[in-house]
């Protein structure tokens, strides 16, 4: 597969993990943010091509997972009164009481899977008679389109949008900020740095004198961004590098940013789960697109739920303990029966470590 | 056959004589069927009997390189061919829907009698039964078989060993993406066709060949990756893959890339996986690759003493990774 195989060499990677081994002199602990990366450091097996002295930290990049259950109720909430579109890693996250989106599903509710914001503007095209809602999550990467869905709709009076975006740097902030943390470097997302470009994290790595390299997915890309940072790290730099110059740029996608400024707002707080409220870190609606907001049309009121009490996400997505330090990962909690988020989506810390990472 | 199912088409009465006249004996028609019995008389059969039965509700009913109807009838054929045997006959079942165009039902059947003609293995009995809309998905097939097993061969997931090479017929994938690829909410373009095809004469050449072939599974729903954790749970063992000897076509790897799937818990209908000694793996590839459906076949891996009875694979990157379960449903409804 063109431009996919090039980033997969075996003997390439082998090259830079040697390189890794022999430049990485003291002990590196490595922050990959998103969950992009934990599913592809997991999936290739790139934890087994590592040194000992370097270790990687699942990052919150994960959106399905940082979404708090009050935010998922809320959702079944709307699907009791609409027809609810959402991506597909929604389904099986937990609700409280027990509950999910398949569940209410399977109760009744009209709730549909998309692949797209498109999609669900397509679904209120055609059934005008009915409300239609897009459960909109996702960090920067997906809000331009979630804005372009707004705006493609602004012809029709059924469709809104319940809008759970949340932003990076502030989350990379909130998690700097906690206290004991072991943490030496970050890679950077891809994706989202695709829409939001280097610059966006300039401030943060200068503040906290934290090294950033960000990193493209492919396992190549990965190895070859440690590297960078344990660079860094030794020659005692804290800089934003970019690795995956084939897709960021310094300022990134200025249209899709102009289209989130058209569309959204900042919102002063947001709870995110494992984190818990972060200023300015989520996205709303902004008044000239009111009625397209869900919040104000279903008169939504959000109340905080507590994570269940033996799960410890918000542990593991500040990378303060690791997937298999948690009391119920892998016993009570499970990718059938997740207990937490992280074990939900497969880009979850979790899910991903127990899917592919239990032998390393 | 012009028209709609309606509810008289289940009810037992003139319609239903007709539909089963006009769209299933044509279609299928076959001696034992003809005979226009509610049961099948067979002729006697020497040696060890298998039967298996397999449910389809696949959506769409048609879709790239096949339908419900040859998928119904290559399902049950593979099922009772992963024992080692050679299917005999199959029955079928149809849970129709009212309101389903009747030409679109001509067609399926149509489909289950040439699959049932090239593979040879007559349909011999079926029943219809029609719900109200809305309270089905247009039609639903269940089909079951017998088929008897050669003097010699038993096979069986419980029978894997430490040490055993594990073979894999063709390409994965084909199946779940070109099923994927059809679904009006997903506008993706592939030349992608389904493999849906009857394995049994692939099987009859293999435990011909090396009958002390341990294990034989196709690999359905959940993939390569659900079969080889069935087989290592069954068999107490573990097994360790490489990736980059498992047969993919570029196409398969690249929308499972664009669709962030992994091909490993992708569906298959016309590929399987043995596992055999390992003295006899290379003739035992040798034999699958005369044949077509083995054509592409390769040694994937062997089996190995692990109590947590993990399947790990060495990655193309030469990392080494777990091939977990599929925890919940990759893809709804493919077969």
């Amino acid at each position: 597969m063109k431009y996919i195989d090039e980033f997969r060499d075996p003997h390439l990677a082998g090259e830079i993990a040697k390189q890794i081994e022999r430049e990485a002199l003291g002990s590196y602990h490595l922050m990959e943010f998103c969950g992009g990366h934990t599913h592809a450091v997991s999936r290739h097996g790139i934890k087994s091509l590592l040194p000992h002295n370097v270790s990687m930290i699942h990052g919150p990049g994960c959106p399905v997972c940082v979404l708090p259950v009050g935010r998922i109720d809320n959702a079944i909430g709307i699907a009791e009164k609409a027809i609810l579109c959402t991506y597909a890693d929604m389904m099986r996250v937990p609700a409280s009481g027990g509950g999910s989106l398949m569940q209410a599903r399977a109760s009744g509710a009209d709730i549909r899977m998309v692949y797209s914001s498109q999609d669900a503007v397509r679904i209120a095209r055609a059934h005008p008679e009915r409300e239609v809602v897009f459960f909109a999550i996702g960090f920067e990467t997906t809000a331009p389109s979630t804005a372009a869905a707004i705006i493609e709709a602004q012809d029709l009076d059924n469709f809104s949008v319940f809008c759970n975006h949340v932003l990076t740097p502030p989350a990379m902030q909130s998690i700097l900020d906690t206290p004991d943390l072991r943490l030496n470097g970050i890679l950077g997302p891809s994706h989202v740095s695709t829409v939001i470009g280097t610059k966006a994290y300039e401030g943060i790595v200068s503040a906290y004198k934290v090294p950033m390299v960000i990193a493209g997915f492919e396992p190549l890309d990965v190895m070859q961004s440690i590297l960078m940072l344990v660079r860094q790290l030794n020659e005692g730099r804290a800089e934003v590098e970019n690795e995956y110059t084939r897709a960021v740029s310094h300022d990134g996608n200025l249209k899709a940013q102009r289209l989130m400024e058209q569309v959204f707002v900042v919102r002063p707080s947001f709870e995110w789960r494992g984190l818990g409220e972060v200023p300015s870190s989520a996205l709303s609606i902004a008044e000239s697109y009111s009625s397209f907001d869900a919040e104000s049309r279903f008169c939504i009121a959000y109340t905080p739920v507590p994570d269940a009490k033996a799960c410890e996400c918000g542990e593991v997505l500040r990378g303060l303990k690791q997937p298999q330090d948690c009391r119920v990962f892998g016993t009570a909690c499970t990718p059938s029966n997740p207990i937490g988020a992280c074990m939900v989506s497969s880009e979850g810390a979790c899910a991903a470590h127990y899917a592919y990472g239990r032998t390393a | 056959m012009k028209g709609r199912v309606d509810l008289s088409h289940g009810g037992g009465g003139r319609a239903m004589q007709r539909l089963i006249d006009e769209v299933f004996r044509r279609a299928l028609g076959n001696p034992a069927l003809d005979e226009g019995n509610d049961f099948a008389s067979l002729g006697a059969v020497q040696g060890r009997l298998v039967m298996a039965t397999d449910s389809h509700v696949v959506s769409p009913l048609f879709f790239p390189g096949g339908d419900i109807g040859c998928l119904a009838v290559h399902g049950t054929i593979n099922d009772i061919a992963m024992s080692g045997a050679s299917p005999l006959y199959l029955c079928a079942s149809f849970i129709l829907e009212e309101g389903f165009p009747l030409s679109e039902l001509e067609r399926i059947a149509q489909s289950m009698g040439k699959a049932s003609r090239d593979a040879g293995v007559p349909i011999v009995a079926g029943d219809t039964k029609v719900v109200e809309k809305g309270k089905g998905d247009g039609v639903f097939i269940s089909t079951a078989g017998i088929g008897v097993v050669p003097e010699g061969v038993n096979t069986s997931g419980s029978m894997a060993r430490a040490g055993d090479a594990i073979l894999l017929s063709g390409t994965i994938g084909e199946h779940g993406v070109a099923v994927m690829s059809s679904r009006e909410n997903l506008s993706f373009g592939t030349p992608i066709v389904s493999d849906t095809a009857p394995l049994h004469r692939l099987v009859a050449a293999m435990v011909s060949a090396v009958p002390q072939i341990r294990a034989m599974r196709d690999p359905t729903r959940g993939g390569l990756g659900a079969v080889l954790n069935e087989i290592a749970m069954q068999s107490g063992v573990g097994m360790n893959i490489t990736e980059n000897r498992i047969p993919m076509r570029e196409e398969v790897a690249s929308a499972c890339e664009f669709l962030g799937l992994d091909p490993l818990y992708a569906a298959n209908e016309g590929k399987l996986v043995a596992v055999c000694p390992p003295e006899k793996a290379e003739f035992l590839l040798e034999t699958m690759r005369v044949h077509p459906q083995g054509r592409d076949a390769q040694i994937i891996g062997e089996v190995v003493e692990d109590k947590r009875h993990f399947v790990q694979m060495e990655t193309v990157l030469g990392g080494k990774r777990i091939v977990d379960w599929l925890s919940g449903e990759q893809l709804p409804r493919i077969c």
